[in-house]
């Protein structure tokens, strides 16, 4: 806020930063934000942003295309390093999904005023992190169009898949995630497609938001058993949400591999998820409020709180990181210890310190109050912290593979070009999906930006 | 009694959530119970003024938990116990602490799907067209109005008394909405 810097640290910060921007009524929040979608025009950085995007979800449709002629031989993978980029790129993208489910259900609970402005397009950035992180589990099965083979489905050959088994936990866990992550979104979306088919002009939007809208008409009665269901779904997604990512380390914790057995995996990794996903939310609203000028509704408020979030959750990992080395010393286990040397020595030793840098040290910076308040430093630092998160992955996967129990069985991992390409394919596919969100639909929840403007207004009297 | 068979009910408009709560409470003292109030975000307060009582949608939910975690977890032991045992290593085939990631994710599933389409069924959602929406001005009910409509159904309902009850209660606009 230019408005006169508030002083470090006062206690009138809170208030002088609102979670909403003064002299708002239930029409001028509905005015701006339904614009972006029905009145504003499409302006050139809109189409060259999407455009790059666009060119590099072909990329990706190529890379996706030769592999399933090749094979996964295209990729840098061997034995023993069966799990490459594909599962160091899933384990980071669903990760990033969590923030959204975090922001919508955990935030909702613990009645958090500021998450109404960033929970719709955080939803939305949930659902197309697990898009593209559902990608590379498929793909890297080798043969994609047996990937229903997972699902427990009365086969001829009278096959069933194997319960017992962290891969199956997976499946059922990322694809209930994906479901109810889209449920909770939909549900919050209706009343708001209902006010677009409302005020648009042009006949086919009117017929298409009218249609997603299902004839709500805002009665008190639906409302009634709406906020019952919202409020249920954000209670079942706030566990479901502390499972996934559970899951997903179960998938290296099950396992005897050194650096992967360890118990301190599940809660180290959910924090891991909602740090990359904080991260990744910073990293699209600083562009958002900029280009779309939402800054009366994502506040500094806001930023501040997510870089605040960003700092405890980064020292939660920064704690993980520190009891794997503790454990592996203390347990006396020379394939452990010999492991943790091999982070600090081993031929990936500087991908570690990278992580170190991107993950512990930078985002100590985040203490600072100006820091915090700088918009240019803390889209930098988003940046910075998704990147260490997926070097994380990266060494996590990498060196314990090759680094297993005897010798013989060391190896080296490198990867290949369609590696890269299918890694940055997502991405793009990512930026895409963002691009046509903002365009297509409200971007910030108008009918919890009515209720904002309805409780801040009975404050004020 | 004056009963037309193409009026569904009168709608009066109010521009705050407090004035249509004050007349929710007037129009349900009056004796009405045919009446729906029609609200851009949900109003706290609403739904007391209104009498309604307890949803369905937390049992509906509940139902929908509980079948997907029993259902879940028994399958399970079908599949791994019964209709495709394994033996591994002598291992039990009943080994449920491993069947507990999977029964979680299906209570959550059937829960929310219950919840939501729940929710709809109850609604009565999808509803492509319903009168209300030939009321002109209903349109501003998903941005800034607020609007209470008095239902032909009602037996008390007497179409001047009614309009006259909402104009008493300062309502913007009274229109009746035709039903088609």
């Amino acid at each position: 806020m230019s408005a006169g810097q508030p002083p470090l640290d006062s206690p009138d910060i809170r208030r002088l930063t609102p979670v909403l921007g003064p002299g708002h009524t239930f029409a001028s929040v509905t005015d701006k934000i339904s614009a972006i979608v029905l009145t504003r025009p499409i302006s050139v950085g809109w189409f060259v942003g999407f455009g790059i995007a666009f060119s590099i979800v072909g990329m990706l449709t190529i890379a996706l295309g030769w592999l399933i002629v090749k094979g996964v031989g295209i990729w840098g993978i061997n034995i023993p390093i069966g799990w490459g980029f594909a599962i160091v790129n899933f384990v980071w993208w669903i990760g990033i999904g969590h923030a959204g489910t975090l922001i919508s259900a955990i935030l909702f609970l613990l009645n958090q005023k500021w998450r109404t402005s960033i929970n719709r397009f955080a939803e939305a950035m949930t659902l197309f992190a697990v898009a593209c992180a559902g990608i590379f589990p498929l793909i890297h099965t080798g043969r994609p169009w047996m990937a229903y083979f997972m699902f427990p489905y009365p086969s001829t050959m009278g096959i069933w898949p194997q319960f017992r088994s962290p891969l199956i936990w997976d499946v059922f866990a990322v694809s209930t995630y994906g479901t109810v992550s889209l449920l909770f979104w939909y549900v919050g979306l209706v009343p708001d497609l209902a006010t677009l088919r409302d005020r648009a002009v042009q006949k086919p939007a009117k017929i298409i938001y009218g249609m997603l809208s299902m004839g709500w008409r805002g009665s008190a009665r639906h409302w009634h058993r709406y906020q019952s269901t919202y409020l249920l779904l954000a209670g079942l997604a706030t566990p479901l949400v502390l499972s996934v990512h559970t899951v997903v380390s179960f998938d290296f914790a099950i396992a005897i591999v050194p650096g992967w057995h360890t118990t301190i995996f599940p809660p180290y990794f959910v924090a891991g998820a909602i740090y990359s996903g904080f991260a990744m939310v910073l990293t699209i609203a600083i562009p958002l409020r900029k280009v779309y000028g939402l800054e009366d509704f994502i506040t500094m408020r806001h930023l501040d709180n997510m870089a605040k979030v960003m700092l405890a959750t980064g020292l939660i990992v920064a704690y993980g990181y520190f009891f794997e080395f503790f454990m592996a010393r203390y347990s006396g286990n020379k394939f452990d210890m010999f492991l943790v040397d091999q982070r600090l020595h081993g031929p990936y030793a500087p991908f570690y310190y990278a992580l170190i840098l991107c993950n512990i040290l930078t985002p100590q910076l985040l203490w600072f109050y100006k820091i915090r308040h700088n918009v240019t430093v803390l889209f930098i630092m988003s940046i910075v912290v998704n990147i260490g998160m997926w070097l994380e992955r990266f060494v996590i996967v990498v060196i314990s593979l090759t680094r297993d129990f005897v010798p013989s069985a060391w190896g080296r991992y490198s990867p290949t070009g369609w590696d890269w390409a299918t890694f940055i394919g997502t991405i793009g596919l990512f930026v895409m999906l963002i691009f046509l969100f903002v365009r297509v639909l409200p971007a910030i929840s108008i009918a919890e930006m009515r209720e904002l403007v309805a409780e801040t207004s009975e404050k004020d009297k | 009694m004056l009963h037309r068979s193409h009026l569904y009910g009168v709608m009066g408009e109010f521009a705050s959530p407090e004035e249509l709560i004050h007349a929710v409470k007037r129009v349900r003292e009056a004796g009405y119970r045919r009446v729906d109030a029609y609200a851009p975000f949900p109003v706290e307060g609403l739904s007391e003024a209104l009498g309604l009582r307890h949803s369905l949608v937390p049992t509906l939910t509940l139902t929908g938990g509980l079948l997907g975690g029993v259902g879940g977890f028994l399958f399970q032991f079908w599949v791994a116990a019964v209709t495709y045992p394994m033996n591994i290593g002598g291992r039990p085939l009943n080994s449920w602490p491993a069947f507990i990631p999977v029964t979680f994710e299906l209570a959550v599933l059937g829960a929310a799907l219950f919840s939501v389409f729940g929710m709809l069924a109850l609604n009565k959602l999808p509803q492509p067209h319903h009168p209300v929406f030939n009321v002109d001005r209903f349109s501003h009910a998903t941005t800034d109005r607020f609007f209470l409509c008095i239902e032909a159904r009602d037996p008390k309902f007497h179409l001047e008394e009614v309009a006259r009850l909402l104009q008493s209660l300062h309502a913007h606009h009274v229109n009746e909405v035709e039903d088609d």
